[in-house]
C-alpha cells in the first residue's frame, strides 16, 4: 500500500481520528451488555438512571479502561519487538517474558493461591525469564540480533513445557480456571496499574522514534547516523518486556493482538515510528475494547474469555494480510 | 593537518589477523581506493574507521581526536558510513530513505525541514533516482537500491565519507555518474574511502590507493606510485595487464 511522507500535520489527523475510533468504542463499550443502554438513559435524573449509571461506573468502565490498556501495552510491545528484531512478524510473546509470566501464574493457581498473588506470580515469572534472556543473550553482536531472538525462542518453549506439565498435574476442580487464565480474560482485570504505566511506557519511547526508525533500516546503518544501538536495543527489549509482562499480569494471555495491530497500521500508515507508536497504542486499545465487547455479547449473558475472540478473528485477519502483502509486493 | 590519521592499526577478523602495523595519513580532500581480495578485511578496515568495530592495536585520530572519545551524535556529523547493508524489512520510500541520512543534523523534536527535503531532492537527481523517489525500497533492483542508500550517505553531508563498494552492483552509466557525484564530493573537499573490486577506478578517480593482501601485508601511496601491473597481479594473485588508450593506463585480467 502506498503512504506519503510523514509530516506533522497528517501525524496530528491521524492520531485525530483514531483516537475519535478509541472514544466511539469506548460508549459501544459502556451501553452494551447483558442489559443495553442509550447513552441519553444514563444522564436522566430518575433511579432508573442512577442504577445504569452504577452499572457503567463500577462495572463497565474499570473493564473498558482495563481492555485499553491491555490491548494497547500489547500492540505497543509487538510494534517495538518488530523494530527490536528487524522483523515486521514478530509479536509480544516471542522472546518468552509471557511464557515466564503463565508458568508462574498457573503454579500460583494451582497451590490455590488467590487473585492477587496469581498476578504477583505472574509479574515475577515475567521478570524471571526477562532477565534470564537478558543475561544470556546479552553478548549478541549480531546484525540480525540472532541470538536474542533464539534465546528468546528457546526460553518461551522451555516455559510452554513447564506450562502443559502444570495442566496435566492440576486436579480436575482447578483446570477450568488455568486454562481461562492462558486464554486471556478481562472479568476481573484491573486498570489501575497497567493505563499508566502504558501511558509511561509509550512517553518513553516515543522521543526515541526517530532513532527507531534508523534503526529499522539495519544496525550499522543506525551507528553510522549516530545512534547508540547496543543501549537502544536493550532499551526497547526492556520497554516490550516490561508491556508485555503488564499485560499479561493484567489479563493473561490474550494472543494476536500484538502481532496484528502493528502490522496492520504499518501496512495502512507506514513505518514511521513517530505516528506508528502512539497509533499502534490507541488502536490495540481500540481493537481489544470491541474484542471485548463481541464476547459479552456474543452469547450473552454468557461471557467469553476475550483471547478467544481475539484469536478466532485475528487468525483470518493475519493471513488475510499476509496475502495482501503478497500481492503489494 | 591530516584529516584521518592512523597509526599502527591492526584488525582482525575472528583468529584471522588482516591488517598489520598499518600507517596512514589522509588529508582533507583525498580520494583513497582500498583494493583486495575477497575477505582481506577490506569492509573490516571501514567498519573499524566507522568506530562499529574495535581495532585489535593501534591508534585512530579523527581531526586530531581519538576516534573512540567521539560521541555517536557527532561522529555521524563528521563521518558517514555507507556498509554493505542495505535492505530493510519494513516499507519504506526511496525520500524517505534519503532523508534519513538527515537524521543527526535534527534534535530530538525536530521535523524535516525545507532544507532537508531540498538536499534529498538534489542527491535524488544527482544519482538519477528521481522518479523512483516514492518508490518503496523493498521493489527496487539491487542497484537502484545501493543508489539509494548511497544518495541517503551523501545527504548526510560529511566532511569525511567511508564507502564500502558503492558500484559493484551498478551498471556502467550509473557507475560513471556516480563517480562523477564522487569527484563533485572530492571538489568541495570532502575526504573520501572507497572500496572497490574494479582497479581501473582508481585511475578515474582515486587521488590515493590502498592495497590490501590479506595476510596483514598493505602497500599505499599515490595512485600513479601503487598502480601498475606487477603490483596488482601481486595483489589478486592472477596475471594483470596494462593497456595503454588514449594515454590513459587500463588494467586487464589475462585469462588462466
Amino acid at each position: 500500500m502506498k503512504h506519503s511522507r510523514l509530516t506533522p500535520a497528517r501525524l496530528t489527523l491521524t492520531l485525530l481520528v483514531l483516537s475519535g475510533l478509541l472514544l466511539i468504542t469506548v460508549i459501544l463499550s459502556l451501553c452494551f451488555g447483558s442489559t443495553s443502554y442509550r447513552p441519553w438513559q444514563l444522564l436522566g435524573n430518575g433511579p432508573d438512571a442512577a442504577l445504569a449509571r452504577d452499572v457503567v461506573l463500577e462495572l463497565r468502565l474499570p473493564r473498558t479502561l482495563a481492555a485499553i490498556a491491555v490491548g494497547g501495552l500489547l500492540a505497543l510491545a509487538g510494534a517495538l519487538q518488530q523494530v527490536l528484531l528487524r522483523n515486521p512478524l514478530a509479536d509480544p510473546y516471542i522472546l518468552g517474558t509471557s511464557g515466564g509470566a503463565s508458568v508462574g501464574a498457573l503454579l500460583a493457581l494451582l497451590l490455590g493461591a488467590g487473585v492477587a498473588a496469581v498476578n504477583l506470580a505472574a509479574g515475577c515469572g515475567a521478570l524471571l525469564s526477562i532477565t534470564l534472556v537478558f543475561i544470556l543473550a546479552r553478548k549478541d553482536h549480531s546484525n540480525s540480533q540472532a541470538r536474542l531472538l533464539l534465546t528468546g525462542v528457546a526460553i518461551a518453549s522451555f516455559c510452554g513445557a513447564l506450562s502443559s506439565l502444570l495442566l496435566s498435574l492440576a486436579p480436575d476442580g482447578l483446570l477450568r480456571g488455568m486454562v481461562f487464565w492462558m486464554l486471556g480474560d478481562l472479568a476481573g482485570a484491573r486498570w489501575q496499574l497497567a493505563l499508566p504505566l502504558l501511558l509511561a511506557l509509550l512517553l518513553l519511547v516515543w522521543p526515541l522514534a526517530r532513532q527507531l526508525n534508523v534503526l529499522s533500516q539495519g544496525a550499522q546503518t543506525a551507528h553510522a547516523l549516530g545512534a547508540n544501538t547496543r543501549k537502544l536495543q536493550w532499551l526497547l527489549y526492556f520497554v516490550a518486556a516490561a508491556a508485555t509482562a503488564i499485560a499479561v499480569t493484567t489479563a493473561g494471555m490474550i494472543g494476536f493482538i500484538g502481532l496484528i495491530v502493528p502490522h496492520a497500521l504499518r501496512l495502512v500508515l507506514g513505518h514511521d515510528q513517530r505516528l506508528l507508536l502512539p497509533a499502534v497504542a490507541l488502536t490495540g486499545g481500540t481493537v481489544l475494547l470491541a474484542a471485548d465487547i463481541a464476547s459479552r455479547i456474543i452469547l450473552a449473558p454468557q461471557q467469553l474469555p476475550v483471547g478467544v475472540i481475539t484469536a478466532l478473528a485475528g487468525v483470518p485477519v493475519f493471513l488475510w494480510l499476509l496475502q495482501h502483502r503478497g500481492v503489494a509486493r | 593537518m591530516s584529516h584521518l590519521l592512523i597509526r599502527s592499526l591492526a584488525i582482525q577478523q575472528g583468529e584471522r589477523l588482516l591488517c598489520q602495523d598499518l600507517n596512514l595519513e589522509i588529508n582533507k580532500g583525498e580520494s583513497w581506493l582500498i583494493l583486495g581480495e575477497n575477505g582481506c578485511g577490506k569492509s573490516t578496515l571501514l567498519a573499524t574507521l566507522a568506530a562499529w568495530l574495535k581495532p585489535a592495536a593501534g591508534k585512530i585520530l579523527l581531526n586530531q581526536r581519538p576516534l573512540k572519545e567521539w560521541a555517536g551524535h557527532e561522529r555521524a556529523k563528521e563521518i558517514a558510513w555507507l556498509s554493505q547493508q542495505d535492505d530493510c524489512p519494513f516499507p519504506l520510500s526511496v525520500l524517505e530513505k534519503v532523508l534519513s541520512g538527515r537524521h543527526p543534523h535534527q534534535g530530538p523534536w525536530d521535523w524535516e525541514s525545507q532544507d532537508d527535503l531540498r538536499l534529498a531532492d538534489e542527491q535524488l537527481a544527482r544519482l538519477d533516482l528521481s522518479d523512483l523517489k516514492h518508490r518503496d525500497l523493498a521493489t527496487l533492483s539491487g542497484g537502484e537500491r545501493r543508489r539509494a542508500s548511497l544518495a541517503a550517505t551523501l545527504a548526510q553531508q560529511a566532511p569525511l565519507i567511508l564507502l564500502d563498494e558503492p558500484l559493484s552492483q551498478l551498471d556502467l552509466r550509473h557507475q560513471q555518474q556516480a563517480l562523477s557525484v564522487l569527484r563533485e564530493e572530492n571538489q568541495a573537499s570532502r575526504t573520501l574511502l572507497m572500496v572497490s573490486h574494479d582497479p581501473n577506478h582508481a585511475q578515474q578517480w582515486a587521488s590515493h590507493v590502498l592495497l590490501m593482501f590479506g595476510d596483514g601485508q598493505w602497500l599505499a601511496g599515490p595512485t600513479s606510485e601503487i598502480m601498475n601491473s606487477q603490483n596488482l597481479s601481486a595483489l589478486y594473485r592472477t596475471a594483470i595487464r596494462s593497456a595503454s588508450i588514449e594515454g590513459q593506463e587500463w588494467f586487464i585480467p589475462l585469462p588462466r
